[in-house]
C-alpha cells in the first residue's frame, strides 16, 4: 500500500523522531511510504482561535498538497480530527466542501490505521518498562480511538501496561489555550501528571504529540522521573 | 480586554492554585460520576434516550411560538396569570411590583437559576421584602452572601465543617459534622418561614404546553412547600423550558436526574397547573408565570447556535469539565458557569462582554460527549470564538494569524521560519521578558519545548526516504 505521511508542524520541529518512528513501523509492514515536502500545517491553531478565514487559507494549501494521496496517515489524533471534522466546518458551503470531506475520509490516525485498516496488532516490538497510556481528547472524542493504542501496546514484549485514573481526562494543552490561559492549563497538566505518577509508570505514552509536549513540560519542570513518549516510538523499538 | 475578561483572568489564575477547593470538587464529582454511570446503565439505550431528548427539545424550539401560545392559553384557562418578560428588568419589576401591591413582607424561594439570572433577590430586598432561599445549598450560599457555585449543587465548594461553622454563627446552632444533623438545623429554621411567607417564588424545569403546567424536580420537598403554602406563587420560566406534551415528561423526568444528580428519579416531581380551584382545599390563591425571554428569542433566530437553547440545566457538563473543576464556579463571574455558561453567556448577554469565556476551554469535548440533549458544546465554543475574533479579536493576534496563514501557504518560508525558531530559541531568555510575549505564560509552570535544528524533513532525507 502506498502511504502518504502527514507530519504535523510540531512533529516536524519538536518531535521529528516520532515521525521517523511512524514511518519505520509502516515500512516494516511492507508499505511504501512517501513524504510530501510542501506540507506545512493543517490550520488548527487558527481554527481553534476563531480565525477561520486564515485557517481556511492554510487548509486550502493542505488540500492542494494532499489531494493526490490515496491514504494519509498522521501520528496525531488531534491533527487527524482537524482534517476529518474541522475541515467540514471550514469548507461548509464552499466549492471545496466535497473535496475536503473525501480527503478527510482518506486521512487516518496512526494507531487507528494499524488496527482498523491494516488489521495488525503484533508489530514484533520490544519495550521493557511500565507504561501508562494517555488518551488525546481529539483522538478519543472526535474520531473515537480508544482501544487501538492499548491493543497495540498489549502486544509489545516486556511492556507492562497500567491504566491511570482519568486516562481520558484532558492534559490541559488545548493549543492556544495553553498560552491564553497558562495558569488553568498548567493546573490541568499538573493534575494529569499526578495521575500518571500515581501509577508508578516509567513511561507515559500517547498517540498525540501535542499532549506529550504539555505533559513533558510539566514533568520536566517538576522533576518527575517519568518519560513521555509517542506510541510510534514504542512500537518501533526492538 | 474588557473588565469582565480581566476579572476572569485574575480569579481563574487564583483558583487554579486552590488545591483545597479543587479537592472538595473532585470528591463530590467522584461520587456523582459513580451514581450517574449506574443511572445511565438503567436505560436500555442511553444514546437513544439522548437522541429522543434532542428531538423533542428541537421540535419544541422549532415551533416555540405555537407551543408558547398553547401554554399561555392553558394557564389562563385555569385562572393563572402570565407575564411575558422581554428582559431581566421587566421580569424583576413585574414581580417586585406585584409583591408591593399585595403587601408582601416575606418571600420564600425554591431553587431557580432563572431568578439568579434576573437578580431577583436584590430587587425584592430593595423594596424592604425579606427573601429566603429554601433549597439547602442555596440557603447556605445565601447565608454566606454568595451566588450559587454550580447549577445543581450550589454549595458544592464548601465542606461540612464550614457549613457547621456558618450555621453556628448565623443560626446559633450547635456545631456538628453530621450531614443529617446539619440538614435538620436548616429544616427547623426553614419550616417556620414557609408558614409566614406571603409569596413563594420558584423556577421550572419544564413547562408543558399541552396542559399549561410547570414541572418541578427536587429532592428536598422545599419546592412543594414554597409553591403550595404562601398565598401567591410566582414561577419564573425561561421560554426555552417548553415541552410540547405531557408524555414527554416520561423521558425528561428520568434523563434530568440521571445527569443532574445521578439519581434514577428525583424524590419529588411536581406539576403545578394554577391557583387553588373552587373545590380544592389548599394551594395558592394566585398563580403567576413570568415567561422570560432575556435574549433567548434573539438566540433562537441564530440558526447555527440555537441548539444551545435545548439545555435543560442538568449541570452534567460542569461535572466533566476539567476547566470548571480547576477554576470552580465563581471564577466565571456569571450565573451559568462551566461549558454551558461559556457557550450561553456570550450568546445571551453579548459577545463583546462575555466572549472571552468561550476561550476558557481546552476543547476536550468531554461536555459534548455527555450532554443529554446533545448540544455540540465545543462546536458552539468554536463558533463563538469565530464571531468574537471577527469583531473583537486583538490586533496583535489578528496580525499574527494573518502572518501564519501567509507563511503556511509558502513551504519555503515555512521551513525558514522553523529554522529561525530553532536557531533563535537560545536567545529566548534574553527577550522573553518583553511585555505581551505570548510564551511567557507557558514558562511559568512548564519548561519550554526544544525546537530541534534537524527537522523531520532533514532526518527523512538523511535516511533516504522518498519525498514527493
Amino acid at each position: 500500500m502506498k502511504i502518504t505521511l502527514f507530519i504535523p508542524c510540531f512533529v516536524e520541529r519538536v518531535a521529528p523522531k516520532t515521525g521517523i518512528a511512524m514511518a519505520e513501523v509502516l515500512e516494516r509492514l511492507g508499505h511504501e511510504v512517501e513524504y510530501p515536502e510542501k506540507q506545512t500545517c493543517c490550520g488548527q491553531p487558527a481554527f481553534n482561535s476563531g480565525y477561520w478565514k486564515e485557517a481556511r487559507s492554510t487548509a486550502e494549501h493542505f488540500l492542494d498538497v494532499f489531494n493526490p494521496a490515496e491514504i494519509i496517515v498522521a501520528p496525531s489524533g488531534s491533527c487527524t480530527a482537524m482534517v476529518k471534522s474541522g475541515f467540514g466546518e471550514l469548507f461548509k458551503g464552499t466549492d471545496r466542501e466535497t473535496e475536503a470531506a473525501e480527503l478527510g475520509g482518506r486521512t487516518h490516525e496512526f494507531s487507528d490505521f494499524l488496527v482498523n485498516i491494516l488489521k495488525t496488532v503484533d508489530l514484533g516490538a520490544r519495550f521493557p518498562g511500565r507504561v501508562t497510556f494517555h488518551d488525546g481528547c481529539h483522538s478519543l472524542r472526535e474520531i473515537g480511538v480508544k482501544t487501538p493504542p492499548r491493543d497495540l501496546l498489549s502486544w509489545v514484549k516486556e511492556l507492562e501496561l497500567v491504566e491511570m485514573e482519568g486516562a481520558d481526562r484532558c492534559c490541559g494543552f488545548g493549543g492556544t489555550f495553553s498560552v491564553k490561559h497558562p495558569d488553568i492549563s498548567t493546573a490541568m497538566g499538573k493534575a494529569k501528571c499526578a495521575n500518571i505518577a500515581a501509577t508508578k509508570a516509567d513511561f507515559v505514552v500517547s498517540n498525540d504529540p501535542s499532549c506529550l509536549i504539555q505533559v513533558r513540560s510539566v514533568i520536566e519542570r517538576n522533576g518527575l522521573a517519568i518519560k513521555a513518549l509517542h506510541l510510534a516510538e514504542v512500537l518501533a523499538s526492538r | 480586554m474588557t473588565r469582565n475578561a480581566v476579572e476572569f483572568r485574575k480569579s481563574s489564575e487564583k483558583s487554579s492554585l486552590d488545591g483545597k477547593q479543587q479537592g472538595l470538587l473532585a470528591k463530590a464529582v467522584g461520587i456523582y460520576l459513580g451514581k450517574r454511570d449506574s443511572g445511565r446503565k438503567r436505560f436500555r439505550d442511553w444514546e437513544g434516550a439522548r437522541r429522543q431528548a434532542e428531538a423533542i427539545k428541537t421540535e419544541a424550539l422549532e415551533n416555540l411560538d405555537m407551543y408558547l401560545s398553547r401554554f399561555i392559553e392553558k394557564v389562563k384557562e385555569r385562572g393563572g396569570t402570565v407575564f411575558c418578560a422581554e428582559d431581566e428588568s421587566s421580569a424583576r419589576d413585574y414581580i417586585a411590583n406585584l409583591a408591593v401591591e399585595r403587601g408582601v413582607k416575606s418571600v420564600v424561594k425554591s431553587k431557580s437559576m432563572t431568578t439568579e439570572e434576573i437578580h431577583l433577590n436584590g430587587a425584592l430586598e430593595n423594596k424592604g421584602i425579606k427573601v429566603l432561599e429554601t433549597d439547602l445549598g442555596e440557603f447556605i450560599v445565601q447565608l454566606l452572601g454568595q451566588t450559587p457555585y454550580h447549577i445543581v449543587f450550589p454549595a458544592v465548594h464548601l465542606s461540612k465543617g464550614e457549613v457547621s461553622d456558618l450555621f453556628h454563627e448565623k443560626l446559633g446552632s450547635e456545631k456538628t459534622d453530621d450531614i443529617e444533623g446539619l440538614t435538620m438545623i436548616a429544616r427547623e429554621h426553614l419550616r417556620k418561614e414557609y408558614c409566614k411567607a406571603d409569596m413563594g417564588i420558584s423556577g421550572a424545569n419544564f413547562a408543558v404546553a399541552e396542559t399549561g403546567m410547570i414541572s418541578i424536580t427536587e429532592n428536598e420537598g422545599n419546592a412543594r412547600l414554597t409553591m403550595g403554602l404562601p398565598k401567591i406563587h410566582v414561577a419564573v420560566v425561561g421560554i426555552e423550558k417548553i415541552l410540547p406534551r405531557m408524555a414527554d415528561l416520561a423521558l425528561f423526568l428520568q434523563v434530568l436526574p440521571t445527569m443532574g444528580t445521578g439519581h434514577w428519579m428525583s424524590c419529588y416531581n411536581t406539576l403545578v397547573g394554577g391557583p387553588r380551584a373552587k373545590d380544592e382545599i389548599d394551594g395558592p390563591e394566585e398563580f403567576h408565570v413570568v415567561l422570560l425571554d432575556n435574549g433567548r428569542s434573539k438566540l433562537l433566530a441564530d440558526k447555527e447556535s440555537r441548539e444551545a437553547l435545548r439545555c435543560i440545566r442538568c449541570g452534567g457538563c460542569l461535572n466533566v469539565c476539567p476547566v470548571y473543576q480547576t477554576v470552580g464556579g465563581h471564577s466565571y463571574g456569571t450565573v451559568y458557569p462551566g461549558p454551558i455558561g461559556a457557550v450561553l453567556t456570550p450568546l445571551l448577554r453579548g459577545l463583546k462582554q462575555w466572549g472571552h469565556l468561550s476561550y476558557a476551554s481546552s476543547l476536550c469535548e468531554a461536555c459534548t460527549e455527555i450532554c443529554p440533549v446533545r448540544i455540540g458544546l465545543h462546536k458552539r465554543l468554536l463558533s463563538n470564538r469565530r464571531n468574537y475574533a471577527d469583531k473583537y479579536g486583538p490586533l496583535a493576534e489578528k496580525l499574527g494569524f494573518k502572518v501564519f496563514a501567509f507563511v503556511s501557504r509558502r513551504p519555503l518560508l515555512w521551513r525558514m521560519a522553523g529554522a529561525l525558531a530553532s536557531a533563535g530559541q537560545f536567545l529566548y531568555p534574553l527577550v522573553g521578558w518583553f511585555p505581551g510575549n505570548p510564551v511567557k505564560g507557558w514558562t511559568k509552570g512548564r519548561t519550554l519545548p526544544h525546537i530541534t535544528w534537524k527537522s523531520f524533513r532533514n532526518m527523512w532525507a538523511d535516511r533516504g526516504g522518498k519525498s514527493i
